[in-house]
């Protein structure tokens, strides 16, 4: 069925596609709040760059992340000075791209879903005496919630799915940071089509369960607030 | 102590500009047009817009001044919204105890167990709020913004959403509110009938500014406010049940100015009682009519006469120290020569109690 390789990447996968998400759950919440609230007239710029990832070709953004996160580049750099070594061809490479190409998959829809909440619920909470912490979290998260749940499963799904950004910073080192997708490519490559079958099959059921799971939560949700 | 508020405020389309003081017991109304600004002045008190020159006190509590801004949430008051607003993803009880986990533990000047029964939402609790009717949801908000024990009560059209019918389920329980509280209330509306129930202070505004302020009975007398037409203007007296006639179906009540007699005897003595007297109910004489089947007749002193339409003229009265409006024919005024100082009797065909 699958051999330990085969394994390993999908563990490698799981791995990446979770701490991303996590890690753009944590970025992505505040920044969604920020884009869905503020009135800065400059905004659009920097929605405009944001959804980058969503038209760019993966493997130019792949190219700028190798050339910025390479020895060379600045976040390299950065790495250097603090006497660790450049990302590139390391997991911590892959989970920094994955974050940029996975960003607008959870932004978007949190943003959304904070700006379908409005301005009142947030109004009465603190007519209320909720401060304006205290009020993200009992009032928009909560009613935010169907938000969040799409904003996770896109950006672990994405993330699942990604090749060409890996490819091209993660350098397809098996065991170190080969994904399942380019574990697939590889075993086509050398006509292996079982391997890739039983790999293929796996992301195939796994994110089918994935979508199934939050288009039925979603529904839900939205029975109980019509 | 007294509510004292003064903004200046520049939207898009208009000016705000106020500076009202307002009394600390009963309830204020603020009535005017829509786009008058009734609205946004409720939202600068509550703390939810801010006006950069402004100046808000409470009493000697300072909300807002040249260099200081409470923000809302710190503000000791509760805001009903002219939608419920309701959180969707609490239960009714949870919604109302929302606000009672964040204020502190002072002992409760209204205990929430009379919150609940004073708006009849007893029944109401472990629903959440989309299987509630729009009259539900706005009295649950009621309750929750007074859970909260607020110095200050803010009520934006809280009758507007809610269709005419059951708008008469509300007014009750408000009316209720009025003599229950013992805080102040400010209640923007634009329905003058909803202000004539209600309202102890009733404050004209329009165009961003204040027009005239002042107790509901003079307001609706002032024959130089825009407040309706001609057939539409009407007056309240308040007064105290004095005296109840079981055999006959009556009720006395005693106001400055008199004693009115109503019908019905479903009354204490002692209660107090607003009826609200339609223009056209009050036709005058110059002799007190010996045998009329009107009831209540009383001397009064006419203080001005404005022209309504062609046929009709709007008359104010003084029966006492209250305040009354007649709305007579021209004819009529010529023949009997209704001018200012002239004494007259008014009287009365019929009055709705309010309460």
């Amino acid at each position: 069925m699958f051999s330990e390789a085969d394994l390993t990447a999908l563990l490698i996968t799981l791995k990446l596609a979770g701490l991303t998400t996590l890690i753009l759950l944590l970025l992505g919440t505040p920044l969604a709040w920020w884009l869905a609230r503020s009135q800065w007239r400059l905004k659009f710029l920097l929605e405009a760059v944001l959804a980058l990832p969503l038209v760019l070709p993966p493997t130019v953004l792949g190219f700028y992340l190798l050339i910025a996160l390479g020895p060379e580049g600045p976040v390299g750099q950065l790495f250097l000075a603090f006497g660790a070594n450049p990302p590139t061809f390391s997991f911590t490479g892959l989970l920094i791209g994955s974050v940029i190409y996975s960003m607008p998959f959870v932004v978007q829809p949190l943003q959304n879903a904070f700006n379908a909440i409005g301005n009142r619920p947030m109004e009465v909470a603190a007519t209320l005496r909720a401060s304006p912490l205290d009020r993200f979290f009992t009032i928009a998260v909560p009613l935010a919630r169907p938000g969040f749940l799409t904003a996770a499963v896109l950006g672990f799904a994405h993330t699942l799915g990604e090749f060409g950004v890996v490819l091209m910073i993660g350098g397809n080192i098996p065991g170190k940071t080969q994904v399942v997708s380019i574990a697939i490519y590889d075993h086509v490559e050398q006509l292996n089509y079982s391997q890739a079958h039983w790999l293929s099959a796996a992301l195939l059921v796994f994110s089918f369960i994935l979508l199934v799971l939050v288009y039925a939560f979603n529904r839900r949700s939205i029975l109980i607030n019509a | 102590m007294s509510i004292q508020a003064q903004f200046k405020y520049q939207q898009t389309d208009f000016l705000l500009d106020v500076d009202i003081k307002l009394p600390d017991v009963g309830i204020s109304v603020i009535y005017g047009p829509s786009g008058c600004g009734k609205t946004t002045l409720l939202r600068l008190i509550a703390g939810l817009d801010r006006a950069e020159s402004g100046c808000l006190r409470l009493g000697n509590t300072v909300w807002q001044d040249q260099s200081s801004f409470l923000p809302t949430h710190r503000r000791a008051l509760g805001y009903v919204f002219q939608e419920a607003s309701l959180f969707p993803h609490l239960s009714v009880t949870a919604n109302i105890q929302y606000g009672i986990k964040r204020v502190g533990k002072d002992p409760h000047s209204l205990p929430l167990d009379t919150i609940i029964q004073l708006l009849g939402i007893g029944t109401l609790l472990e629903r959440q709020p989309h299987t509630l009717s729009g009259g539900e949801k706005q009295r649950v908000a009621i309750a929750r913004a007074l859970a909260t024990r607020p110095d200050l009560l803010l009520m934006d059209e809280p009758l507007a959403a809610i269709d005419s019918t059951r708008k008469q389920e509300i007014l009750p329980y408000l009316q209720d509110l009025r003599t229950q509280l013992k805080i102040p209330v400010i209640y923007v509306t634009h329905s003058l009938d909803e202000a004539a129930q209600l309202a102890d202070q009733l404050v004209l505004m329009d165009g961003g500014r204040i027009r005239a302020n002042g107790t509901v009975s003079e307001m609706l007398s002032r024959l130089d406010l825009p407040l309706s037409t001609g057939v539409d203007r009407s007056c309240v007296i308040n007064g105290l049940v004095s005296a109840i006639d079981e055999s006959f179906g009556i009720s006395y009540f005693d106001f400055p100015g008199g004693q009115f007699t109503i019908a019905g005897t479903n009354l204490a003595i002692g209660d107090s009682v607003r009826i609200q007297i339609s223009a056209r109910d009050v036709s005058l004489s110059l002799e007190k009519a010996k045998t009329s089947s009107i009831l209540n007749i009383f001397p009064a002193t006419v203080i001005e006469t404005s022209a309504s339409d062609d046929s009709q003229v709007l008359v104010k009265l003084a029966i006492g120290q209250s305040k009354l409006l007649a709305l007579i024919s021209r004819k009529s005024t010529e023949a009997l020569q209704i001018q200012a100082g002239v004494e007259v009797y008014a009287q009365i065909k019929s009055a709705a109690l309010l309460n």
